[in-house]
């Protein structure tokens, strides 16, 4: 088994990063490059952008900042938001992204997400899943959001994981909305749930306020992804991999 | 200094960062699909992401595998990376079966379903006995992998092992050739220093 990752997460928005509580409020963040670049420097084991604002009108600019990080940052580097197509996904990769994450085009229609795993094999492609929980259910349901989150879509989430799964992808990146910019924790049975229900790498996300938080989730995911905990200042990616190792997992130097 | 890199320029997704990592670390980078400038590089790196058999087709298609197999039986140093590694086999299973291009003897398996594939992520590596110097500071290291078939422990020439699964040659050495399962130019200094040496190979 690989090494348990760490994945600072940035939220990019015309060009910068910003960063809301559950999907809203935004808030600047600094320059993107510059943020990747550090936590390269502080053995992050991956960078991932997601473009919130995902218009095609700033196609370009997110194009011109993937290149612009590829040029300086030599870890892994996952970019998502506003893929619709085998062309958008394909400029991503030749920007210098080295995975794609794809979201409500997917749900939108199924097969582009058997299209693109064809199109550069699988491990170039994530599919990004935000579920919310549906109120009242037991045992308890998930709803697929779209659209960063602002459209539910009727579909549910656990299997909407493995269809994704079946059809290519080559990993989940999944978060919980309702825990998103909370820091009350990742959604552990969310969690549990869909680790148990697919045999592709998961990433969580959604939730991390304390370094604890990183544990509980890499007991069922294989990646932990977080935001404001390492952008605020309040950890370095070297303190939280200490403490993992500290707890007994795997964690890269 | 050490001469023109050609990197071969057959489609491969992870071209950009790979120029980006020779550039890196000093070197004078031809991305190219011309085998007349492969034939005159001093050097040779042959990428690859995604699926053996696209990436074999693709490679054979733009004309550049045979001056890319002339370079390596020529003595030139030459490094695939990946798919880059996997193409220089005689065979794969992946996607119905696919022919490499036969410098190497043996298959190109799928790695078991035991193990969440595909293998992301920063796993350890070892070095085998016969581990040349140009690949024995990575042993103990952790490198970036993200692949799903792999070539066999036992493979000619093979330097460093990785589990996943199974044992399985993450990295070989014979004469001129280099060949590594992970990703160099994604693998942070370690990956970085490897690519340096690579230059000075």
């Amino acid at each position: 088994m690989p090494a348990k990752r760490i994945i600072p997460c940035l939220d990019v928005k015309n060009g910068r990063v910003v960063k809301g509580v559950k999907f809203q409020n935004l808030r600047d963040a600094g320059d993107p490059v510059e943020a990747a670049a550090r936590y390269d420097a502080q053995g992050a084991d991956e960078v991932t952008y997601l473009d919130i604002a995902a218009t095609q009108e700033n196609r370009g600019t997110l194009l011109d900042l993937v290149t612009r990080t590829a040029a300086r940052v030599f870890a892994p580097l996952t970019v998502g938001g506003g893929v619709r197509s085998e062309k958008d996904f394909v400029e991503l990769l030749r920007a210098g992204a080295d995975k794609v994450s794809v979201n409500s085009s997917a749900v939108k229609e199924p097969g582009l997400v058997d299209r693109l795993s064809r199109l550069a094999g699988c491990q170039a492609l994530v599919v990004a899943v935000d579920v919310k929980r549906r109120p009242g259910t037991s045992p308890t349901e998930w709803e697929v959001h779209v659209a960063g989150g602002s459209r539910p879509t009727g579909v549910e989430g656990v299997a909407w994981c493995r269809e994704v799964a079946d059809r290519g992808a080559g990993e989940l990146l999944l978060t919980s909305m309702d825990r998103d910019g909370t820091r009350a924790g990742y959604d552990l049975e969310l969690l549990e749930k869909v680790c148990g229900s697919v045999r592709v790498p998961v990433i969580a996300s959604g939730g991390v306020g304390t370094l604890e938080h990183l544990a509980e989730g890499l007991r069922f995911a294989d990646a932990a992804l977080a935001a404001s905990i390492f952008h605020d200042g309040q950890f370095t990616v070297p303190e939280a991999k200490a403490f993992l190792r500290e707890r007994g997992f795997e964690v890269r130097p | 200094m050490t001469g023109l890199v050609a990197l071969v320029d057959y489609g491969a997704g992870n071209l950009r960062s790979v120029e980006n990592a020779l550039r890196e670390v000093g070197a004078e980078v031809a991305v190219t699909r011309d085998p007349a400038v492969v034939r005159s590089a001093a050097r040779v790196v042959v990428p690859g992401q995604g699926s053996m058999p696209e990436c074999a087709e693709a490679m054979r298609k733009s004309g550049v595998a045979d001056a890319v197999v002339e370079a390596i039986r020529g003595g030139k140093p030459v490094l695939g990376i990946c798919v880059g590694l996997q193409i220089l086999f005689e065979r794969g299973v992946e996607a119905g079966g696919a022919r490499g291009l036969g410098v190497l003897p043996g298959t190109i398996e799928r790695l078991p379903d035991t193990v969440k594939l595909p293998h992301i992520g920063w796993s350890r590596v070892r070095a085998t006995p016969s581990c040349p110097p140009l690949l024995r500071p990575l042993d103990g290291q952790y490198l970036y992998f993200a692949h799903s078939y792999a070539a066999p422990a036992d493979a000619q020439g093979a330097a460093l092992l990785c589990d996943h699964g199974r044992p399985y040659c993450a990295g070989l050495s014979v004469g001129n050739l280099t060949g590594v399962q992970f990703h160099p130019e994604k693998s942070q200094a370690v990956g970085l220093a490897l690519l340096s040496r690579f230059l000075a190979s």
